[in-house]
């Protein structure tokens, strides 16, 4: 096959609609009696309470950041890996390097303690 | 002729036809392409019904039961009957919710399996796309399944589902990090992305299992986590936060979650097989394609009864040891394991092909065995520590 981004962009186009057909033939078939009880928020069979949208931890907020700079950076390390066998081993050290600078900043957000849930 | 090579065969014999019936070349290639795509998704909604019944009849054993056994021979036709009652069942919004996200994110959740089928190879010439950047468009696709749970989470506008989700994604993208790491480490070996060139590797070479079996382990443990499944299925503890992100959906639409949960469980089993056990790779599948697609599925049948085996043997832990096991267990062991073969590698590559793998399975073993002393070690150290700190608060209280 020669054209490969043609290929995705159309099994994009038609994996995103296959999924679309059970629904809407659910749509069609199911019957629609909505009333207040029915689609009140569930909340263990009692009445919400508040607000629905919660606060949340802000935990979630600080590992997110811990894999951003681990996702953009290792990015970097696949062009790195996938020419090893052709580069000198000095590329290879200097790869390596690249590699204790991530884990120099995992142990620095460590040490902070910001790995520790709170 | 036909057997060697049945895809190409029948898309060249199609070419001409329609070619010649008028069509200019690149329309009926886009049509050619339309037909192997919903050949392709098609396949793997049907392998996705049976899952259902896979799925149940395994834990049925697990637990002791018998499983389906009513409908049909050995209760094969169960999914059916589950398929038109969710079909039927009424489709309940919460009142606000974001409906537009709300309808989109078990679409999208489903969806984001589905797209990893497309890189799949089968067989060394069935395939979708030999993409030269696969690996990439596997993890994109990931992050299009966790994108799916924050949007469910979201605009479900329930706090179990927000819960849900949130943990949910915490757990995704830390998992993330060596999961990357791990399919860094078949490209180390094999010096590409694709997913054919890194299975004809294997199949021509040795399968990678040999030269990195801790890398295998920690692919399929982030695979794991990546699915949300136990022990890591915290966005839906049933005790906790009831269902989690999927809380607020009825009918078809949580039809699609749980057929998109099925689906990503088989196909990560399937890239446990890709990258590390050879995929298509057996005796006499380079002759008979067809029998690389058996090889494969079985493959991938058993990792993903590996999958289930942990699933329904595990208990689930709490969100806090997950994340510390991720940040402070496995992403250091995937670091180190990535240097090591990183350093390892180039310094071997010249050796005899079995003393090759033997030492690089060796320095993996090694490395493996390194790590679980020194954390056994640590760990007694901190165990004793609690020990006399409760034991002589016991006798300041007495």
């Amino acid at each position: 096959m020669q054209n490969s981004w043609l290929y995705i962009g159309l099994f994009l186009l038609v994996g995103l609609a296959i999924p679309i057909l059970p629904i809407a033939f659910s749509a069609l078939i199911a019957p629609k009696k909505p009333n207040p009880i029915k689609q009140s928020t569930y909340e263990c069979g009692i009445e919400t309470v508040g607000e629905s949208l919660v606060q949340f931890n802000a935990q979630y907020y600080i590992f997110a950041l811990v894999f951003l700079i681990f996702d953009v950076e290792t990015v970097f390390l696949f062009p790195w890996a996938a020419s090893i066998n052709a580069l000198d081993y000095f590329v290879v050290v200097e790869g390596v390097i690249f590699i204790l600078i991530l884990i120099a900043g995992l142990t620095y957000v460590w040490r902070k303690g910001m790995l520790e849930w709170i | 002729m036909f057997w060697a090579d049945p895809i190409n065969t029948i898309y060249k014999s199609w070419m001409t036809g329609l070619t010649s019936l008028g069509l200019s070349g690149s329309l009926a290639q886009v049509l050619l392409y339309l037909l192997g795509i919903i050949l392709i998704i098609s396949g793997a909604m049907v392998l996705d019904i049976m899952l259902v019944w896979v799925e149940r009849k395994v834990v049925a054993r697990f637990q002791g039961r018998l499983g389906p056994n009513r409908v049909g021979p050995f209760g094969l036709f169960q999914p059916f009957p589950d398929i038109i009652k969710l079909i039927i069942k009424e489709d309940t919004t919460p009142k606000g919710a974001d409906k537009f996200v709300f309808n989109l994110a078990p679409i999208l959740s489903l969806a984001s399996v589905i797209f990893l089928w497309a890189i799949i190879p089968l067989a060394h010439n069935i395939y979708g796309v030999d993409l030269n950047v696969a690996l990439l468009y596997l993890v994109a696709a990931g992050a299009l399944g966790t994108l799916s749970v924050i949007m469910a989470g979201w605009s479900s506008n329930n706090k179990y589902a927000l819960l849900g989700a949130f943990r949910q994604v915490a757990a995704m993208i830390s998992f993330e990090v060596p999961m990357i790491v791990a399919l860094l480490i078949p490209v180390i070996f094999t010096g590409s992305l694709s997913m054919n060139t890194i299975s004809s590797f294997q199949a021509d070479n040795y399968w990678l299992v040999l030269v990195s079996p801790l890398g295998a382990l920690l692919f399929l443990i982030a695979a794991i986590a990546e699915l949300g499944r136990s022990p890591f299925d915290l966005n839906e503890g049933e005790s906790e936060i009831v269902s989690g992100y999927h809380i607020e959906y009825s009918g078809m639409k949580f039809g699609l979650f749980y057929a998109g949960e099925l689906l990503h469980a088989f196909t990560f089993g399937g890239f446990v097989s890709i990258l590390f056990f050879g995929g298509w790779d057996g005796p006499f599948a380079e002759q008979f394609p067809i029998l690389g697609v058996f090889y494969f599925l079985i493959k991938a049948m058993i990792g993903y009864w590996v999958i289930m085996w942990i699933k329904y043997t595990v208990p689930r832990i709490r969100i806090d040891h997950m994340l510390m096991f991720n940040w402070k267990f496995l992403t250091p062991v995937a670091f180190a394991l990535l240097i090591v073969t990183a350093v390892v590698h180039p310094l071997l590559i010249g050796l005899n092909n079995w003393v090759y793998v033997a030492s690089m399975f060796l320095i993996n073993v090694i490395l493996g065995w390194v790590i679980v002393e020194f954390l056994r070690s640590k760990s007694k150290k901190e165990r004793a520590a609690a020990e006399t700190v409760s034991v002589s608060a016991a006798h300041s209280h007495s």
